[in-house]
């Protein structure tokens, strides 16, 4: 039978919770962007310039049709050389870290645009139409009207969301970027003791995006109260 | 721009005796459809099998698909892929773990991904299956149960063909999703297509034309199965219900 040794983990705390603030960084960024650039996305979806809305759907689309494991390795090892060569930048100077992250932002902002486009859908088509006859532009109308209504329908679905996206930032492992996930594996590698840093990084992960789920559905039902 | 466009890079022929570069591409597209096929049918299963299990009117056995579920979706991919690979066969009994351990390396990545994607894909499954049974009005397993149907009975006669009609649209994204999740185990060394194209770069320094080569094979899957399964809700539809006839 397999004896655990768990000695390795006490001593190599300090480096896992650099990985895992790696992790928290790489996961608010993309919230952060996925929101911004998801709700643009959204917009220029469900605007009524053909060319903008055939953007956003090709865009969606082509994100949401290929793994997140693709999009980082193109992230991390074609759009860098790509960047280095169009703006003439001295090739080694490693933008390889930051491009993975924007990939990933970017990625997640074409989810982030499915969800907010069915939050902006959910508001009834008399309130656009009301701030209309009140005199108010385009920009007025979402930004005061529609879009907070659209955004209290949606928070469960975007907090829910957030808690896959910090799965996903795990994925991250295929760019060399230590998060926790990476620093986990990297000190079991060291010491041999892979299988009882794996178990803790599974552990650690249940435990923080079980607690989150909760908090949503609690949250949920307070809100809908 | 200085780059050298050379797709033709993708006829030359590969170190590995006889085939070409695309010939590589190919097979680790078979790979992932394989994987990706066999992972769905196994989470196809267990997933109804958890779906029915949460609904049932007994503590113990809802208790135990809520636990499943949840443990299914809160440990990233990625972890559970590792902990199915490198760490279960540590843990199963002497003889059962050095049996693996001495399989073929090609198998031993392909049982832990397609174990890790059923089981993955499972629990999204089983919800689906839930919320599809709970849809479902009241009557139907009053109805059953008036008739003398067995609780199993009614269940496998009633309640499981309805739901699983009605949820056809939400398996459809979820069918699409392992195809893109099985890119995940060319992190153990898996040679399905995301590894294939990356080994392509190494071998070739043609990184361009073999990652959007890649990229185009997995939106061909992403529509492949957007068709069939279009054709699968249009047979499948309820009528009566929304989208139905």
């Amino acid at each position: 039978m397999y004896e655990f040794d768990w000695s390795s983990i006490p001593g190599a705390l300090p480096f896992l919770w650099q990985g895992m603030r790696i992790s928290l960084e790489i996961t608010l960024t993309a919230i952060g962007v996925g929101i911004l650039w998801g709700t643009l996305l959204a917009l220029m979806r469900l605007s009524k310039l053909r060319l903008l809305g055939w953007f956003a759907a090709a865009y969606v689309n082509l994100f949401r049709a290929v793994p997140l494991v693709m999009v980082l390795l193109w992230f991390f090892l074609i759009v860098p050389q790509l960047l280095e060569k169009l703006l003439g930048l001295p090739s080694g100077s490693d933008a390889r870290l930051s491009s993975a992250i924007v990939g990933f932002a970017l990625f997640e902002s074409a989810y982030y645009s499915e969800i907010i486009r069915a939050g902006i859908q959910s508001v009834p088509k008399g309130q656009a139409s009301a701030a209309f006859a009140l005199g108010m532009t385009y920009g007025q109308t979402m930004r005061l009207v529609v879009l907070p209504q659209a955004f209290r329908n949606m928070v469960p679905l975007l907090l829910t969301q957030a808690i896959i996206l910090f799965q996903d930032t795990s994925l991250v492992y295929v760019s060399a970027l230590a998060d926790f996930f990476g620093a986990a594996y990297k000190v079991g590698d060291r010491d041999g003791r892979l299988v009882e840093l794996l178990l803790f990084a599974g552990a650690v992960y249940f435990a923080i995006c079980y607690s989150a789920s909760l908090l949503v559905k609690r949250f949920h039902k307070g809100a809908g109260a | 721009m200085g780059y050298h466009w050379n797709w033709a890079v993708l006829l030359a022929s590969a170190p590995s005796g006889g085939v070409t570069y695309l010939d590589w591409l190919l097979s680790g597209l078979k790979l992932t459809v394989t994987l990706s096929l066999s992972s769905w049918l196994m989470a196809l299963l267990l997933g109804s099998i958890m779906g029915v299990l949460r609904t049932v009117p007994n503590r113990w056995l809802s208790g135990i698909a809520t636990a499943y579920v949840e443990i299914f979706r809160n440990i990233p991919l990625l972890v559970q892929l590792f902990i199915w690979y490198f760490v279960l066969p540590e843990l199963l009994p002497s003889g059962i773990g050095t049996a693996f351990k001495q399989l073929d390396p090609m198998l031993q990545q392909f049982l832990s991904a397609w174990i890790c994607l059923g089981f993955f894909t499972s629990a999204r499954v089983c919800e689906q299956v839930r919320a599809g049974i709970e849809s479902l009005p009241r009557g139907q397993m009053n109805a059953a149960l008036a008739l003398g149907f067995t609780l199993p009975q009614s269940y496998r006669f009633v309640l499981v063909p309805m739901a699983l009609r009605l949820i056809v649209p939400p398996l459809t994204s979820e069918f699409l999703n392992i195809f893109k999740n099985s890119a995940v185990c060319s992190t153990i060394g898996l040679l399905e297509l995301a590894a294939q194209g990356r080994q392509l770069v190494d071998y070739t320094a043609q990184a361009y034309e073999s990652f959007i080569a890649v990229t185009l094979l997995y939106v061909l899957i992403n529509v492949v199965v957007m068709v069939a399964m279009r054709k699968v809700e249009e047979r499948t539809r309820v009528p009566g219900y929304m989208g139905g006839k």
